[in-house]
């Protein structure tokens, strides 16, 4: 890690101690305003836009960084959504970037987009849209075009992932929107549904790498000050190597997070890097779930225990932006197309050099 | 929480060069049948002339200085050109201990005389060695090995007897670690590392053979064996902090990841060949998690290359990936269908047999997947 990332992630786990997000009852949570205010202040809630863009030019491995640290605090801000997404899809578009928390989609096959007297009109649903209640704009790509559209012009059905963030569905009921704030992307703009759901699940990952250590480092509290049979439970062989399986699965997610990070940061051969880390890393944050509630006993299982808080979250954010299943059979059959001669170019290479290879 | 300071590492162009080069070399070598590929071939792929033919590349000895005969080229280097090798199921065994492990030894403990003696011969591909720790009583417990050195005018006689010494019949020399003082308070105290060259009239090497009947390793009988001070591997009593540095180095490498790819390569080709529909969920899982733990294998390589000692992450690496490659077989049994044949006249089935029979040793090698846990445990404080 470069120093000023170190930097970097030292003053936003900081500000995560300064302003922790509250557990709140099972099913919800209220959004961190004094976190995100403060984040704001570190200045990289635009964290992978340009400068120009009025961002702060990081890289994707540095947002994977940041991440990471508000994964391991839950934090309760629309962090990836604002900085990694809508933020981006913007900037790709030279569109004026709004303050404030943001939200981003991708338009599915039945959400409209028509050219209306000078402006257009936008008509259909969004379902599970993160954060979406929260958001002061909430960002779309609607084919070639990036559309911004504010919180209160839009229906919200409230709903939640399994850790009670929110996961709205938003319903856009012929909404007039003006021109000025539908953008076309630019003819050359590598821009689609495919990159945006690789950039989510590179901020999923590392917000999952995150949540990941502190189920460990509490589950290594935990077996340190339980005591059965006269003395901690970390004393029993058996527990140590569960707990070392854990740390091993730990290691493996934050090192799939950052190295698709990079994947994605260089610009080509992304999309091999990009699945295996999302199956990989998560079937891995699984294990480390698994094993932290099998150290912590009942405990661990209860509402008011804060291991559910990390635990609740990697079981959700592993099967967001396309869940675990769908990428693995996309790999499976990229894997397949490069067959014998082409899987180990394919595994070094990542997918253009392959066939060459 | 110090093993997860791992940073991802980009191989430099150079080094994507370097590995189009030995890919090319190797479709040479197969299309040509100088080698045929098979799983766990740094195990039982003994073939110094393929080892030879390396070294005329510059390929052995990539992590040795120029003035020892070797390349200088790095860790990174090294280990792209060892990862192409075991995914291709090349015949590495003969000159892998000494290229891995027994070189780097000789240069961090090794005299001057011992360097000059072993070094370019080891990059040349004309001295291989074996590696003498475990015993009939002394396995996962290393520190009570009973192999004795008493003290002679100019050297060391040994007795003792040496298990698991693979290669040992082939080997030019095998570093052992061996007793040479009483047991006093600490165990770790009085052991030394000595070189002996092999063949020797009092050392007795006998076959063990392997479930699938092929002669790897041995059994190593020291009768009063003569070793002079000159082939003593630094300094006496100092054998246990010398040896467990040399394990760490051999913890974190492609060889405890890739054992049985060759046998996924082949599984493909059969399924292509008779159009066979594949679970491709299972199949981009099975994908998922070799980018992975490759990905935290150059991780540690990209730290060892800067001379650091990753020791903990190397131990999740082994852990990790020698699970892994004998689920790759389960995976590859589900996607086929087939049963193992040692005798078929087909490749698959055979390849499926080397791999099932020699699975049990992946998680055993170079210290058991407990004891690597135990050591991971006792980093992260879970003791
Ligand atoms: C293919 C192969 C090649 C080899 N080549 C060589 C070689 O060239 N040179 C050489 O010196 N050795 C070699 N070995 C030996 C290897 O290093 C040993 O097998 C290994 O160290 C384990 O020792 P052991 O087999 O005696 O098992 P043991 O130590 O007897 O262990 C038996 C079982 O008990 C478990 N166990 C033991 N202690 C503990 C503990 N404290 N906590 C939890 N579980 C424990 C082990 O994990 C294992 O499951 C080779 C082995 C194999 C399989």
């Amino acid at each position: 890690m470069s120093d000023i990332t170190e930097a970097l992630t030292q003053a936003v786990a900081d500000a995560c101690g300064r302003h922790p997000s509250s557990a709140g009852a099972s099913g919800t949570v209220e959004w961190n305003v004094p976190l995100w205010s403060a984040l704001d202040q570190i200045g990289i809630t635009l964290l992978s836009v340009p400068e120009d863009r009025g961002g702060s030019d990081g890289d994707l491995v540095t947002a994977a960084a940041v991440l990471e640290i508000l994964g391991e605090h839950s934090a309760t801000v629309p962090f990836a959504e604002t900085a990694m997404l809508a933020g981006w899809l913007l900037a790709e578009c030279s569109a004026p970037i709004p303050a404030g928390p943001m939200t981003a989609a991708v338009a599915g096959p039945d959400v409209t987009l028509v050219e209306d007297a000078g402006g257009w009109v936008l008509n259909g649903e969004l379902a599970r849209v993160p954060w979406g209640r929260h958001a002061d704009h909430l960002v779309l790509l609607v084919g070639r075009h990036v559309v911004t559209v504010h919180r209160d012009e839009v229906d919200l059905r409230p709903g939640a992932n399994l850790a009670g963030e929110p996961r709205d569905d938003v319903a856009l009921h012929r909404l007039a929107v003006p021109a000025d704030r539908v953008h076309p992307l630019p003819a050359d703009s590598a821009v689609d549904a495919r990159l945006f759901a690789a950039r989510g699940v590179v901020g999923r990952l590392a917000m999952m790498a995150g949540a990941a250590r502190r189920s460990l480092e509490m589950s290594l509290a935990y077996a340190s000050e339980r005591h059965q049979f006269g003395r901690p439970i970390g004393g029993f062989q058996s527990v140590q190597q569960q707990v070392a399986a854990m740390a091993a699965e730990v290691l493996l997610c934050k090192v799939a997070a950052q190295s698709a990070a990079q994947a994605l940061d260089s610009g080509a051969d992304w999309e091999l890097a990009v699945a295996a880390a999302k199956v990989s890393a998560g079937s891995a944050a699984g294990t480390v779930a698994r094993i932290a509630h099998q150290v912590h006993g009942a405990i661990g299982f209860t509402d008011e225990h804060d291991l559910r808080r990390s635990t609740t979250r990697i079981w959700s954010w592993r099967d967001e932006f396309g869940s675990v299943g769908e990428w693995a059979r996309e790999l499976g059959t990229l894997a397949a197309a490069a067959g014998a001669d082409g899987l180990w170019p394919l595994l070094t290479e990542g997918g253009a050099r392959a066939v060459a290879g | 929480m110090d093993f997860l300071t791992l940073s991802p590492v980009a191989f430099p162009e150079p080094l994507v060069e370097l590995r189009h080069q030995v890919r090319a070399f190797l479709r040479d070598e197969i299309t040509e049948g100088r080698i045929t590929p098979h799983c766990d071939q740094w195990l039982a792929g003994w073939d110094p002339g393929f080892s030879r033919r390396l070294a005329e590349r510059g390929w052995l000895g990539m992590a040795f200085p120029t003035e020892y005969g070797g390349s200088a080229a790095g860790a990174l280097a090294r280990f792209v050109v060892t990862e192409e090798l075991l995914a291709a199921g090349a015949p590495v065994a003969a000159h892998w201990i000494a290229d891995r492990q027994s070189g780097q030894a000789l240069m961090k403990f090794g005299t001057e005389e011992q360097r000059k003696a072993f070094l370019p011969r080891i990059a040349r591909g004309e001295c291989f060695f074996a590696i003498g720790m475990s015993e009939p009583d002394t396995g996962s417990d290393l520190a009570s090995v009973r192999t004795r050195g008493t003290r002679v005018d100019g050297g060391w006689v040994l007795n003792g007897t040496k298990l698991w010494t693979s290669g040992a019949h082939h080997a030019h020399a095998m570093i052992a670690l061996i007793r040479t003082e009483e047991l006093g308070e600490s165990r770790h105290a009085g052991l030394t590392q000595v070189i002996v060259e092999l063949p020797d009239p009092a050392v007795e090497v006998r076959p063990i053979r392997l479930l699938t009947g092929e002669h790897h390793f041995n059994e190593v009988v020291f009768q009063d064996t003569f070793v002079p001070d000159s082939r003593v591997l630094g300094k006496p009593g100092a054998g246990w902090k010398q040896v467990t540095s040399e394990l760490a180095l051999e913890r974190s490498g492609p060889e405890r990841i890739l054992s049985t790819f060759p046998l996924l390569v082949v599984a493909l080709r059969t399924i292509a060949e008779d159009g066979v529909d594949v679970d491709r969920a299972r199949l981009g899982e099975l994908v998922a998690r070799l980018w992975a733990l490759r990905r935290m294998s150059i991780a540690v390589a990209g730290r060892l290359e800067q001379g650091e000692d990753p020791a903990t992450a190397a131990a999740i690496v082994k852990d990790l990936g020698t699970q892994f490659e004998g689920g790759l077989i389960d995976v590859v049994r589900m996607m086929v269908g087939i049963e193992p044949d040692l005798g078929s006249l087909y490749r698959l089935p055979r390849m499926l047999a080397e791999a099932v029979l020699h699975s049990p040793g992946f998680t055993l090698r170079g210290g058991t997947n407990e004891i690597l846990r135990g050591i991971v445990a006792k980093a992260v404080g879970a003791s």
